[in-house]
């Protein structure tokens, strides 16, 4: 087995790739997707960290955070069609009527 | 070289490659497809480190289901490009850029600093078998699993009621 | 008889009424006088004052069961203080009811005098609604003369001698509204407030010997002080200091040099007034005051002629004065002033009883001559200008008191000898009324002054202190005699020199009775002090009153034998004088238009005396118009221009105003309210600033975020 400095590394790069995406994409279903990497990325550690320990508390967590993650994808994108429907787009920089 | 060491380059390659992939696309389906290989590759990792159960339910919900439901609402809106107005501020790319170099260093020292030594994995058998996680998940953590239930109940709820078209009542 | 089984204290706890029966009538005249009529009213003060009289009767049949023990009636405590206390106490000792039945009998005399003579005065002045307030003001005077005479302590007098000094004045300036004599209302006013303020003078000399008293005696009380005084042991400065003190209190009152002043002056008031207050019984008090205060004037040697030489050397400046004096009044006014100077002089020199028995029988005869001079007034006023509603005039004649008058435009003073003569005819009860008076001033046997005058004069030729004394009071008599003889020429003989003269008519029943009262009693009033063995009983007067005063004195008092050789010389010289003054007036009478004979022969000596010596524009040049001139420039440099221009408005308010004005504009206005300013400007151009950040994109939000979660973690990383 590679030591656990590896995963957390990988973990982490993937992590801000995923921010990266969130800060800098325009299109809000890709914005849904970097967060379903930054949450994966997540997942990934605990899995690790769960074997390393030993407790399967960790797997367990990771089991929670799918589905939750699977309930916001839902909502969310429920939420962008909804969006859609008014604006006739989905660029976020383009819902910024609550400026000021 | 160790072995367990080259599979997990190659596969933490193809796992960043495809990270960014799906970043840097143009076009919304191929991100989506980039990040269906990612949780493939983040399934194998899961293989590798003990916990078969979770990855099955990871590829089975996020690639299975997530992304098909991202899939499903990419077509529905017809949003493969990016239609729309320019960017109205440049400068949020350069500062996230640096501000993610800056995450990176921090984790750089958190990561090779740190006075804590971590012991080696131990070699393990059925750790994560589904019987295990499943004598865990309802013998310690019941109460969070019915919880979860209820929450799945209103996200679809919550969903329907959103994504409803609403009908006018008659005479008004 | 009923009276001997009276017990000692007898009629002793009836004596507060003396003050109480006036007290009441000027009450019920304050509340019911405009109601009641002049009737009602006149009503009610005579007979307060005769009940105040009935009063002091029953207090002297006490005194004669008790053998003339003085006796004392607590009525209330007045002032505590400490260990010093002053009660409200009666004094029934046979000094104080000689003063009670002198004031209360005169008193009530005058009352009835001026209910017939103010009816018509009040017409005459053209305010008939005042008829109330004279009467209210006269029975005030009886009760503070009252309360003067019965004190028991210095405190007490004083507050009697305070009140008739107010009473003074308020009756003094009578008329001093703007009514048809009122030419003369500001001169009345002027009049009262120079007899309150002379007075004042005065008043400070009693005040300040109270003080001195008080501080080495420890007390006022006449019954605790004098016994201490009599066996005064100290240094004689004292004495001097408390005695001259108290002479100065006395020549204030009692009319003397330095401040007699105001008495000739004081003759603007209505003419009871002059009879009761300035004749009978106010001036009188400070002959009484130094009666009392027996044993302080004669504690040291010396004293005595001080006070007898003030006394004689006014009786004879006062008497010069009157000879040139051509008012009817005013030669009674010095004419009082020099009699009174006989008193001062007499109780000074230590005859009490011969100054006292003067007092007595002064205030009859005097009081007589005014009310008589009056009546005259009257008579020639009426005669002037006949008021139809006393039914002198007709009525076909229209009711104009001033149109028919063929003199219109002439000013007349109905008080100017000049303007009378012949009345003797025309007004006979009061020619014969006013005869027995001026016999009895000129001090002709048998009539009252001549005992009294006499008694002085005597024990003044047995006075070791100073013989001018004795010589300063026959050439006083001498004068006496000679001006109140001008004066009875010049009215009463001779013929009419005014058509008002000639129409004098005279006067009612409530005027005469009164002087027919006195006229009697002046005649007969000379017995009460017989002096000799046989006959009637000896010195009856002088017995009564040694009763006090050998208590006081602490001694037997020395009564000097008659002497024939004073007694005729007296009489000489007052015949002398009468007989000098019928042949310059009585031999050729005045024609109107005339002038004094007297002004002829003496020349600048009869303007001196007919100017009062110039003793007021003295008093004005060298007193008066300094003060003013002091005051003046107290009032306009110091406290006008000084104090108030330059300190206060200048220096105070203007400062004041530049601080404010500093606070206000710059600290107030450029600071504080900058700061506030600024504070506001702060937070709204944060807020705008701050504002900004609210962009509206979600991605600046989750930059933001993300910057944190970097800060953060940074933190954590490099300092834990």
């Amino acid at each position: 087995m590679v030591s656990i400095e590896y995963y957390i590394g990988l973990s982490a790069i993937l992590f801000i790739i995923g921010t990266m995406g969130v800060l800098t994409r325009r299109n809000a279903i890709i914005i849904f997707m970097s967060i379903e990497l930054m949450l994966n990325a997540a997942n990934l550690l605990f899995v690790a960290f769960a074997r390393m320990f030993e407790a399967l508390g960790g797997q367990i967590f990771v089991f929670f955070v799918m589905t939750v993650a699977a309930a916001e994808v839902a909502v969310g994108l429920a939420l962008i069609v909804a969006v859609f429907r008014t604006k006739q787009t989905i660029n976020i920089d383009e819902a910024s009527t609550l400026k000021g | 070289m160790d072995a367990n060491l080259t599979v997990f380059i190659i596969l933490a390659v193809v796992a960043i490659g495809s990270a960014i992939g799906m970043l840097l696309n143009r076009n919304a389906v191929y991100s989506a497809l980039f990040l269906i290989l990612n949780f493939a590759t983040v399934a194998v990792f899961y293989i590798i480190l003990g916990a078969p159960f979770i990855a099955m339910t990871h590829v089975t919900v996020y690639a299975g289901a997530i992304m098909v439901l991202f899939l499903f609402v990419i077509m529905l809106l017809g949003a493969e490009e990016l239609t729309g107005g320019t960017t109205k501020f440049d400068w949020q790319k350069p500062a996230a850029v640096v501000l993610a170099l800056f995450l990176l260093a921090e984790l750089y020292v958190v990561i090779f600093f740190r006075d804590t030594v971590f012991a080696e994995f131990r070699a393990l058998a059925d750790f994560g078998t589904p019987q295990n996680v499943g004598r865990v998940l309802f013998n310690d953590y019941l109460l969070p699993f019915e919880i979860t239930a209820f929450l799945l109940l209103a996200a679809m709820i919550g969903a329907i009621v959103i994504a409803r078209r609403v009908r006018r009542k008659p005479g008004n | 008889m009923l009276l001997s089984e009276t017990t000692t204290t007898g009629f002793l706890e009836l004596v507060p009424w003396i003050v109480f029966f006036p007290v009441i009538g000027l009450l019920l005249n304050i509340i019911f006088g405009r109601r009641w009529g002049e009737l009602g009213v006149a009503i009610t003060a005579v007979s307060a004052s005769a009940l105040s009289l009935v009063v002091s009767v029953l207090q002297f049949i006490t005194l004669q069961g008790a053998h003339g023990e003085a006796m004392v009636y607590k009525l209330a405590e007045w002032l505590h203080i400490g260990s010093f206390s002053i009660p409200w106490e009666f004094r029934v000792d046979t000094l104080s009811v000689t003063m009670m039945l002198v004031v209360s009998g005169v008193g009530t005399l005058i009352h009835l005098y001026a209910v017939g003579y103010m009816h018509y005065d009040v017409r005459y002045k053209g305010d008939p609604k005042s008829y109330a307030r004279f009467f209210i003001y006269l029975n005030l005077f009886i009760a503070m003369m009252m309360i003067l005479v019965s004190g028991n302590s210095y405190l007490m007098l004083f507050v009697g001698w305070e009140g008739v000094g107010l009473c003074s004045f308020l009756l003094i300036g009578f008329w001093f509204t703007k009514n048809p004599d009122a030419t003369e209302g500001t001169q009345n006013s002027y009049a009262a407030k120079k007899a309150f303020i002379a007075n004042r003078v005065g008043d400070f000399g009693f005040l300040m010997a109270m003080f001195l008293t008080f501080w080495h005696f420890g007390t006022l009380s006449f019954s605790e002080l004098f016994p201490e005084v009599a066996h005064y042991e100290g240094p004689e400065s004292l004495v001097w200091w408390i005695a001259g003190f108290m002479l100065l209190g006395v020549t204030g009152k009692s009319a003397q040099i330095p401040l007699y002043v105001w008495l000739p002056d004081a003759m603007a008031g209505p003419t009871p007034v002059s009879a009761l207050i300035h004749a009978a019984t106010m001036v009188t008090a400070g002959v009484y005051l130094v009666a009392r205060s027996a044993p302080v004037f004669s504690a040291v040697e010396g004293v005595h002629v001080m006070v007898a030489l003030v006394g004689a050397a006014t009786a004879l400046f006062a008497a010069t004065i009157a000879v040139g004096q051509y008012d009817i009044k005013k030669v009674l006014a010095y004419s009082t002033v020099s009699q009174l100077g006989f008193m001062v002089a007499a109780v000074g020199m230590g005859a009490y009883v011969a100054g006292m028995f003067h007092l007595v029988t002064h205030a009859f005869f005097k009081a007589l001559l005014f009310l008589g001079s009056g009546s005259v007034i009257l008579a020639v006023e009426r005669g002037h200008h006949p008021l139809v509603e006393t039914g002198d005039a007709d009525a076909s004649h229209g009711h104009d008191d001033h149109g028919h008058d063929d003199h219109h435009g002439e000013v007349f003073d109905p008080q100017d000898m000049r303007n009378m003569g012949g009345l003797r005819k025309k007004i006979p009860w009061t020619f014969w009324t006013y005869m027995a008076g001026t016999l009895a001033l000129a001090g002709i046997f048998p009539f009252a002054g001549f005992w009294s005058k006499d008694e002085i004069l005597l024990d003044a030729s047995h006075f070791e202190g100073a013989m001018a004394v004795y010589w300063l009071l026959v050439i006083a008599a001498a004068f006496t005699a000679f001006y109140m003889g001008r004066q009875v020429w010049m009215v009463f003989f001779g013929e009419p020199r005014h058509h008002a003269a000639e129409e004098a008519k005279e006067s009612p029943w409530t005027v005469l009775l009164p002087l027919v009262v006195l006229a009697i009693l002046s005649t007969l009033g000379g017995f009460m002090n017989w002096p000799f063995e046989s006959g009637l009983e000896p010195h009856r007067f002088g017995h009564w009153l040694e009763y006090t005063l050998k208590v006081s004195l602490g001694h037997e008092l020395h009564i000097p034998e008659f002497s024939f050789s004073v007694a005729i010389q007296s009489t000489l010289i007052a015949v002398a004088a009468i007989f000098i003054s019928w042949l310059v007036y009585g031999r050729k009478p005045l024609k109107s238009g005339q002038t004094d004979p007297l002004a002829k022969a003496l020349g600048p000596i009869f303007k001196g005396m007919n100017a009062k010596w110039w003793v007021d524009e003295l008093y004005q040049a060298v007193i008066l118009t300094p003060y003013e001139k002091l005051a003046k420039f107290l009032s306009q440099t110091i406290d006008w221009s000084f104090w108030h221009d330059w300190f206060h408005e200048k220096g105070i308010r203007d400062n004041f105003q530049r601080l404010a004005n500093f606070l206000a504009n710059p600290i107030d206005m450029g600071v504080i309210d900058k700061i506030s300013y600024l504070l506001a400007q702060g937070a709204q151009g944060s807020a705008g600033w701050l504002s900004k950040l609210q962009t509206g994109f979600v991605r600046n939000y989750a930059l933001a975020v993300f910057t944190g979660v970097v800060v953060i973690l940074g933190y954590l990383v490099l300092f834990r």
